[in-house]
């Protein structure tokens, strides 16, 4: 456990949860990252300025910690093209597949105590694991 | 105000990925990796974003309606189906692959990595093709009475 940050987790998590309170408590929306993105891919009028609000917010996020010194390192993949291509057609056909991710099923669908959520939740998460044990371990990635 | 209510959450969402550090696909693998040097911290990150969201949503379904939309559009299906089950497993790898999924891809873009742009791309590819291949086949009666969609 020598990476565990457990203060900044828990910080994260809660502003995390109270985005998606918000978003429901606002606007009657869903913050499914996945739904939210892929809804821009397949528009429908009236469907559009709130999802690219939401995202331009996200994007902005980093932009403006970095303003304030605290800037977002670029993210490490340690894969070569091949694998982040696969790896991107597998999450976006994944997601929309099962109508969620992360966010969308992970956060507010379990909060909602759905169990097409929890299902879906403890599925991406076991295969996710047993992802990174076949590659990091077994076939030493 | 619904469009100033979004960019405010995008904001609120994209600082707690930051903070927790979910943005880095080295943290998240870190959780993935339990016969590696296991890190918790994901665990928590969602413990502590339930912890606000399980009240927040009694309250908000308390509510008739949200304080700026004519209604909520939450989802209604809670059955457990087969592309619920093939569409998991299928995002699941590609998750561990890389530890990116869909928020902090996005959020990524802020610092035009050329891998993220690359992913974001191969991410929106697949969620067009999976759009593609779902209107080239016809609807099951199952599906026509079960339209609505999750989050």
């Amino acid at each position: 456990m020598v990476h565990f940050t457990p203060l900044s987790a828990a910080i994260g998590g809660g502003l995390i949860g109270l985005s998606s309170v918000l978003l429901m408590l606002l606007t009657g929306r869903i913050a499914g990252i996945s739904g939210i993105f892929g809804g821009l891919l397949n528009p429908r009028s009236g469907e559009i300025g709130w999802r690219i609000a939401f995202i331009a917010g996200l994007i902005l996020a980093p932009l403006i910690a970095g303003l304030m010194g605290h800037g977002m390192l670029p993210p490490r993949m340690p894969a070569n093209w091949t694998v982040i291509v696969g790896a991107g057609l597998l999450v976006g056909f994944g997601t929309r597949l099962a109508g969620g991710c992360t966010s969308g099923h992970g956060i507010c669908g379990m909060a909602r105590f759905s169990a097409r959520s929890i299902a879906a939740t403890v599925i991406f998460m076991a295969v996710a694991i047993a992802t990174v044990a076949l590659t990091h371990h077994v076939f030493g990635g | 105000m619904p469009m100033i209510a979004s960019l405010l959450c995008g904001l609120v969402f994209g600082a707690g990925l930051l903070i927790s550090g979910m943005v880095q696909p080295t943290k998240v693998i870190g959780f993935l990796d339990i016969f590696g040097a296991w890190d918790p911290s994901l665990a928590v990150v969602m413990i502590a974003a339930l912890a606000v969201s399980v009240p927040g949503f009694m309250l908000a379904k308390g509510r008739s309606w949200p304080l700026l939309a004519a209604r909520n559009f939450w989802p209604t299906r809670d059955d457990i189906d087969r592309p619920l089950v093939v569409g998991s497993t299928l995002f699941g790898i590609g998750w561990g692959l890389v530890g990116l999924c869909p928020g902090p891809a996005l959020e990524s873009l802020a610092t035009l990595s050329p891998d993220v742009l690359v992913f974001v791309a191969a991410m929106a590819a697949g969620m067009v093709l999976r759009d593609l291949w779902q209107r080239s086949r016809p609807a099951t009666p199952r599906e026509q009475a079960l339209t609505s969609a999750d989050g």
